[in-house]
């Protein structure tokens, strides 16, 4: 005679409470008598698989887990649709709607999570819903069938999902997103930025940075979605997928310990012995959890616990996440958190689409993503959980696995020799070993220049370059020297400045991760000298439409003011062609004492610097200033400088023109524009030229007959006389050379290339054919004119009014608030 | 200490939190890592916080020293020489605690 079976009760009909019955009768099939309470209408299915049934990929009866016969054959009493209301601990019974009670000797809670609702207003319209189970699914399909657009709040895994599925149902779909970066718990920005851009090829676009304000009504029914910045997002659906919340208002009314979730052991027990939680209702020190991965390990250890088996315990182990949107491969893994010595590498095929990176911590991999090739993926979870050691692999860990490993502890030098001549060496191109040691040999090349031109051999991502000159060092032997080939921008790209910037242009590339991403930056978000020289590049060359990146920026250009040595700032406002009032001088004179400004001194540009003001003083200064009608002098910027004038005709006994009148309108049509590096000018009134403009970047010497034009003197380290580059007769033709001139150094030079080394490097001939021709010159001015509309707005007055407030105040502070 | 959310903090930027015993520099790395650092470059007490940040370094904006953010120690060919001192960072609930008193 059997004992009596013991009371199993498990609330929750999905994945967790399921998958804790199949590990408990996997152990124990006789131990229990099961009774499982679930508040949705049916069996247990895949929650994971309702994107595909969303995107029409699969059908409800393809993701059911546990159809009706698998209850039936262990005899689980099924409780659907009946939602658990109480728990009675002292009696140890459930209480269940419709009057429904069971007992138990031991409990399993599997509550799951609830989807989070932002409170906006007009949250409760109908055609407001989240993506949690099959009536969400149903809800949406149905909106779809309508067409229409779709807004879904939430640029995570599950909104994203909805998103393509929407889209693939024929809506159009806009994901807003809070945060910069889409899936950022999962992805870095490069790869960000190449998920936005396959998910717009599939009709989704992406607002990442914008915060949701209101739902907007019309005639009671969901008409669109408000951003804060007043953004109108019409849409006849809204998906609300920005996160879950666990479930635990059940335990919590049973007086279970809970915190964001049911607060568990190691072993998956409550605060009560006989009641135990698993999935995503638990919280497991501090940490809870949404992912499939750690919540099969929940069940195992919990039915460990019920059977009476020796159990090791709940240790989170590292998972790897995967977007399940068709055509889209998403990789990612293990941590991105920082911490001592981090190291990255990073592969990127522009041709392909893909991304890799793969993060180090102590010769170990720590974790990864991967971006349109991912089938590495489980390769490196597996080394990361290994804890492997990957030194030996390491210069082709990138690369994956089949590479790495066919190459693992083998001299690198005796493994390319070993490389059967059919064997791919360059990816891009596809160049095999025979190919280029045949190369070498037929053509007599002797550099890796020479092997590039010939056969393309590591010509574009440059990552197989150490292997074509091991070629080349095992076919010459002695006669191969390492040659050094035109300087790259910097140490994170093999493309010069100059490339880079024809690639801008030509391919009408018009952001920082897709340069990086199309030109094969070598890591994931370039470094102090790239990152400024392409925020430079990409501004001028789409102007009004590229979107400066302040903090692609030296800190002078991103609060518009000169740091010192100590910390604090100087401040100098413009003063057109030298020329300052009383009223002006009045407004300084108030700074100077409201602040107590340290010094004020007269700069060599024929203006005031005050020096010694605070970082969050400055918007205070700038108002000051701002009232007496002075702007931003862009002392601090690679920018126009100052137009340096002498008094000229108007005043002087030798002066032959309106030296000061043209200064003025010089300055006026040329301040704000952004320069490869700082740009000076300067007007005199005659050939004494008290002004000094031949030692500047663009000089004018008035003469009885016009206006003598200089170009690239410097008066810095090595001071530089300026070339003489044209004389012309009016004051207009002055002008528009000095915007072409302008304009042709902003496109021509390298970023932080002065024109004193830019003319030498170039010649003045070249400046000169370029601007000669009247057609090519005022094609120049006219190029300038335009970037200049977007350029002219005043940036102090702009912080005056609250833009990038966060530069000018700490984050927090300990002291007493003045 | 509360100082705010890793989103108050500029994507590849800084802020500053002020204190009795001088600034402390908080980062936010391109991949979301939060960092805390004194604001202050080992070479002249540069502004950490106002350098450019990438990967997980910034640069100090007076003399474009590179400084690990994790372990403070400079970097190329300044590695070895005298290190910022790090500040611990505890990141819950979508919160960012440094330990000082507040």
């Amino acid at each position: 005679m059997a004992r009596p079976k013991e009371q199993l009760v498990v609330i929750g009909n999905g994945m967790a409470g399921c998958r804790a019955i199949e590990e408990v009768l996997k152990r124990d099939p006789d131990r229990y008598e099961i009774t499982v309470f679930g508040a949705e209408p049916r069996v247990n299915y895949d929650r994971i698989m309702l994107s595909p049934v969303l995107a029409g990929e699969k059908r409800f009866e393809d993701i059911i887990l546990n159809d009706i016969g698998w209850y039936r054959e262990h005899a689980i009493t099924l409780h659907a649709g009946r939602a658990v209301t109480a728990i009675d601990r002292e009696q140890r019974l459930v209480h269940a709607d419709g009057g429904l009670a069971a007992a138990y000797d031991q409990l399993i809670l599997a509550t799951g999570s609830d989807p989070v609702r932002l409170p906006l207003p007009g949250i409760e319209l109908p055609g407001v819903v989240t993506f949690r189970d099959l009536d969400d699914v149903e809800a949406m399909t149905a909106a779809a069938a309508k067409g229409g657009r779709a807004v879904v709040i939430g640029g995570g895994l599950l909104g994203l999902e909805a998103a393509a599925g929407l889209a693939k149902q024929g809506m159009g779909v806009t994901v807003v997103h809070l945060m910069d970066v889409l899936m950022e718990r999962q992805l870095d920005s490069a790869a960000s930025f190449l998920l936005g851009r396959a998910l717009a090829e599939r009709g989704v676009e992406t607002i990442v940075g914008a915060q949701s304000q209101a739902v907007v009504a019309e005639d009671g029914k969901i008409a669109g979605l408000r951003l804060q910045d007043g953004r109108l997002l019409p849409c006849d659906l809204l998906v609300m997928a920005v996160g879950i919340r666990p479930n635990a208002a059940l335990a919590a009314a049973a007086g279970l310990v809970v915190n964001r979730g049911v607060v568990v052991d190691d072993r998956m027990r409550t605060s009560d012995p006989s009641i135990h939680a698993v999935g995503e209702c638990i919280e497991h020190r501090g940490a809870t959890y949404g992912l499939v991965a750690p919540i099969w390990d929940m069940c195992r250890v919990a039915a460990q616990a019920l059977t009476d088996e020796p159990t090791a315990g709940f240790s989170p182990p590292a998972i790897g996440t995967r977007l399940k949107v068709t055509g889209v491969d998403v990789f990612s893994a293990g941590e991105f958190n920082g911490g001592d010595g981090y190291e990255d590498l990073v592969f990127r095929d522009a041709g392909r689409g893909v991304y890799r990176r793969v993060v180090l911590k102590g010769g170990k991999v720590a974790g990864t993503v991967l971006f349109g090739e991912a089938a590495d993926g489980p390769w490196y979870l597996d080394l990361m959980r290994s804890g492997a050691e990957i030194a030996d692999i390491r210069p082709t860990l990138v690369f994956g696995q089949a590479i790495s490993e066919s190459l693992r502890g083998v001299d690198p030098k005796a493994a390319v020799a070993a490389m059967a001549d059919t064997a791919e060496i360059c990816g891009c191109n596809g160049v095999c070993k025979g190919a280029i040691t045949g190369a070498i040999a037929a053509q007599s090349l002797d550099s890796l220049d020479g092997v590039r031109a010939v056969t393309k051999a590591s010509a574009s991502c440059g990552s197989c370059t150490p292997l074509v000159e091991q070629l080349l060092a095992l076919t010459l032997g002695d006669g191969f020297r390492q040659a050094t080939g035109p300087k790259p921008m910097c140490k994170c790209t093999h493309h010069t400045h100059e490339t880079v910037r024809a690639r801008i242009v030509g391919e009408a590339l018009k952001s920082i991760p897709e340069v990086m991403q199309v030109l094969e930056w070598t890591t994931p978000d370039g470094c102090a000298s790239c990152r400024p020289a392409l925020n430079y590049y990409l501004l001028c060359a789409w102007p009004g439409e590229y979107l400066d990146d302040q903090q692609s920026r030296f800190i002078n250009e991103r609060v518009h003011a000169n740091i010192q040595k100590d910390g604090t700032y100087s401040v100098v406002p413009r003063m057109w062609g030298g020329i300052t009032t009383a009223a002006e001088l009045r407004a300084i004179a108030d700074v100077a004492d409201r602040f107590a400004v340290p010094m004020v001194k007269v700069t060599g540009g024929q203006r005031i610097d005050l020096f010694g003001i605070k970082k969050e003083d400055l918007p205070a200064v700038w108002e000051i200033l701002g009232k007496a009608g002075m702007v931003s002098g862009h002392a601090y910027g690679k920018a126009l400088r100052t137009v340096k004038t002498c008094v000229g005709s108007e005043w002087c006994r030798f002066g032959t023109q309106d030296s000061t009148g043209l200064g003025v309108k010089l300055e006026r049509a040329t301040w704000g524009t952004w320069t490869p590096h700082k740009f000076k000018m300067a007007v005199s009134g005659c050939p004494r030229n008290c002004a000094e403009a031949t030692i500047k970047d663009f000089g004018i010497v008035c003469v009885d007959s016009g206006y003598e034009l200089h170009v690239g003197g410097n008066g810095g380290i090595h001071v530089r006389v300026t070339d003489l580059l044209a004389k012309v007769a009016t004051e207009e033709e002055a002008m528009e050379w000095a915007f072409a001139f302008m304009q042709l150094y902003r496109e021509e030079a390298r970023y932080l290339e002065r024109t004193a080394p830019w003319i030498e490097r170039v010649g003045l001939g070249f400046v000169k054919e370029q601007l000669e021709d009247d057609t090519a010159r005022q094609a120049f001015a006219a190029r300038f004119l335009h970037s200049q509309t977007f350029s002219q707005s005043d940036p102090w007055a702009e912080r005056v009014q609250g833009v990038e407030a966060h530069e000018f105040r700490p984050l927090a502070s300990t002291m007493a608030a003045e | 200490m509360d100082i705010g959310a890793p989103q108050d903090v500029p994507l590849r930027g800084a802020r500053r939190i002020t204190t009795a015993g001088g600034d402390i520099a908080v980062f936010r790395a391109g991949d979301g890592a939060i960092f805390a650092l004194r604001d202050l470059c080992p070479h002249k007490k540069g502004p950490l916080s106002q350098g450019i940040v990438h990967g997980h370094s910034v640069t100090c904006p007076l003399h474009g020293w590179v400084i690990d953010l994790a372990s403070g120690s400079p970097t190329g060919s300044d590695a070895g020489k005298a290190c910022t001192p790090t500040v611990p960072v505890l990141i819950e609930n979508g919160r960012i605690f440094i330990p000082v008193a507040s």
